[in-house]
């Protein structure tokens, strides 16, 4: 099946910065694909050449398996939703979401017709006259995204569109836009910084850092099996050691860190002994036990006192001091075991080699 | 303190009471009961509107009345034609230090006065003038062109004048307009003439309003450059107000001129702001 969008090679340069160095990638039809990376990696410049706004250095950006480079922004069979939505405050509701079709040229009877179809499908019927700062944020949010597909694009592209909204309002928008994109069965390319959205709303995600893509897969993929040392501390959280191997084991190394620790972990590359590496832990990964006994069944086991409890609902946390001095940062289980546990108590942890992922490390 | 207050806002309030009913207010009433009245003989006056009815039956008075009009009308239109463009480029594609020097390049005529400016357009205009001179040299005349006191003179130096306060206005409208309105308006299938017309005139609309409002009554009430770069047949308005209290010393014709124009200049911004549907209010706070 031809992919609904295709990068080949995507270079773009500022002078003497390079802020995309040479992307490639390909979205299959009817997928929710995010770009996620930390601001200033080069995500929204690639939005903005996709849409036509900036021309890529060298590269080809295919739509439907054609090239759109020489395509302007106003003829691609893509579509935007801006960071800030970017709606006409000079119009009103259904006069921002007929835009597209005025411009197209359709009959006024059929462009209302199609409006009061993209309001009811929103969920917001019978508001086209009202003006776009009665709406709240939410609603414009989704009015953002009729007034894109009331076109029918190959591709919508959506620029950090939640970022303006708070917190609850934000958490409600993701699972609504994974149901939007369901009922409009169209390609999403959505790029943010916040890897929760990614991993929530996407089929694939590609983690970009510097210019370059580093990983894209699942979100299982990137959770559980990183390919990079920045994807790993990227996303999610994550306990590091850096070191060098000691013993090679099958898959299982053991690496001998600064601090003087030996950690078995598994390795994402191929190390070899005497190689620098660097080891991450999710602190969701780590048992946590009264006794050493409870823990013998792990590769790791550590002792230390309690620093400090991070409460936090789901996600609360304990700092644990090692024997070196260490902090390492442990999830605190839900289940009543630990729920006196305090500042000072002698704790021991655990956790195995699987669950520590290692990577050729640079020192 | 409910007291204080009130001193306070008594205080407050002179200055502006003091400017209102001295210089503006008690003028204007004096004004108009000076043009009620007719000169019976010498310190002899009696009320009644002929100064008004020879204001609008003598053709002279009355045509240049409407000229005045017109012309002042155009000169809005022109400064606008001009202004939009350049505040557009300042405001929207010029960037940092560029947008500043622009901005002031804009403003750095308004530091010598009007009557200098119009000297420098006088300089370059008239028949021994810079003009006239580079284009014998060029060999585009064969004898100096004068190319003052005529109307055309006239409306460069009016617009010339205006620019600025159509520039300001427009500038901080279209600098409020977010870059990616516009972007969407590209992305959804809009050229450059349509998110012309949709999105960014209706978006600069209460500076293109102001902008206009000011430079109607900037150029409605100019004396100096019709005076200076006008031909005889450019007669202003202003220039018959002038007469009137001074050469002529009738003060009573002069007031009922000065009224009309007050008439003319508060209907026609009112017409304005009825078409364009804004209030006065919203346009110019």
């Amino acid at each position: 099946m031809t992919p609904d969008l295709e990068c080949v090679d995507l270079v773009r340069r500022f002078g003497e910065t390079t802020a995309v160095d040479n992307v490639s990638f390909s979205v299959p039809p009817g997928s929710f694909f995010s770009i996620l990376g930390p601001s200033g990696c080069g995500k929204t410049t690639i939005m903005r050449m996709i849409a036509g706004f900036l021309d890529p250095t060298s590269g080809d950006i295919r739509i439907k398996g054609g090239t759109v480079l020489d395509t302007p922004p106003n003829k691609r069979p893509v579509n935007m939703v801006f960071q800030h939505l970017a709606l006409f405050p000079m119009m009103n509701i259904a006069e921002n979401i007929g835009y597209g079709l005025r411009r197209q040229g359709m009959a006024r009877g059929r462009i209302a017709r199609k409006v009061d179809e993209a309001l009811d499908r929103i969920g917001l019927p019978g508001i086209g006259a009202r003006k776009v700062d009665e709406l709240s944020g939410g609603q414009k949010q989704r009015v953002a995204i009729a007034r894109c597909m009331v076109l029918e694009p190959d591709v919508l592209l959506l620029d950090e569109p939640l970022g303006a909204l708070d917190l609850k309002l934000r958490e409600h928008m993701k699972i609504e836009l994974k149901a939007l994109q369901a009922a409009f069965d169209t390609t999403f390319v959505y790029i943010t910084h916040d890897q929760s959205e990614a991993l929530v709303m996407s089929d694939q995600i590609a983690v970009m850092n510097a210019g370059r893509f580093e990983q894209v897969g699942t979100g299982q993929d990137l959770y559980y099996r990183p390919d990079t040392p920045f994807v790993a501390g990227f996303i999610g959280e994550a306990n590091r050691w850096k070191g060098r191997v000691d013993r090679v084991d099958g898959a299982v190394l053991e690496i001998r860190t600064e601090t003087g620790l030996a950690v078995r972990a598994t390795g994402a590359g191929a190390l070899s002994r005497g190689d620098a590496a660097e080891i991450f832990v999710r602190p969701e990964a780590i048992h946590l036990a009264a006794s050493a006994g409870a823990l013998s069944d792990f590769d790791n086991r550590m002792h230390g006192t309690v620093t400090s409890t991070l409460f936090n609902g789901a996600a609360s946390r304990v700092l644990v001091d090692n024997e070196v001095g260490e902090t390492l940062e442990v999830t605190l289980p839900q289940t009543g075991e630990f729920a006196n546990l305090e500042r000072g108590d002698t704790v021991h942890v655990g956790w195995g080699a699987a669950q520590a992922t290692c990577f050729a490390g640079t020192g | 303190m409910r007291s204080n207050a009130r001193i306070g806002f008594v205080l407050l309030l002179t200055p502006l009471v003091l400017w209102l009913g001295l210089l503006i207010v008690i003028p204007h009433i004096d004004m108009l009961l000076i043009s009620l009245r007719e000169r019976i003989s010498f310190g002899v006056y009696e009320t009644s509107l002929t100064q008004y009815d020879k204001a609008l039956t003598e053709p002279l008075y009355l045509r240049t009345f409407w000229r005045t009009a017109v012309m002042s009308v155009l000169a809005t239109a022109i400064t606008l034609l001009i202004a939009f463009p350049v505040a557009y480029y300042i405001a929207k594609m010029a960037r940092g230090r560029l947008q500043q020097v622009l901005f002031m390049l804009c403003l750095i005529p308004f530091y010598v006065s009007e009557l200098v400016r119009t000297f420098g357009w006088m300089i370059l205009l008239r028949e021994t003038g810079l003009i006239s001179s580079l284009l014998q040299w060029a060999g585009l005349a064969d004898q100096p062109v004068e190319m003052l006191y005529n109307d055309a003179a006239m409306m460069v130096g009016l617009v010339y004048t205006s620019m600025l306060f159509m520039v300001v206005p427009l500038v901080t409208t279209l600098e409020s307009l977010d870059d990616s309105v516009v972007e969407a308006g590209y992305d959804l299938g809009g050229n450059g003439l349509s998110v012309l017309r949709e999105i960014i005139i209706p978006h600069a609309m209460p500076g293109i309003v102001s902008g206009c409002i000011v430079v109607f009554m900037l150029s409605l009430g100019n004396y100096l450059t019709p005076t200076m770069l006008g031909g005889k047949d450019s007669l202003w308005f202003t220039e018959m107000i002038y007469n009137q209290f001074i050469v002529r010393s009738n003060w009573e014709l002069g007031a009922a001129f000065g009224f009309m124009l007050l008439v003319l200049s508060s209907v026609i911004v009112w017409g304005v702001l009825r078409l364009t549907g804004r209030t006065l209010q919203e346009t110019m706070g």
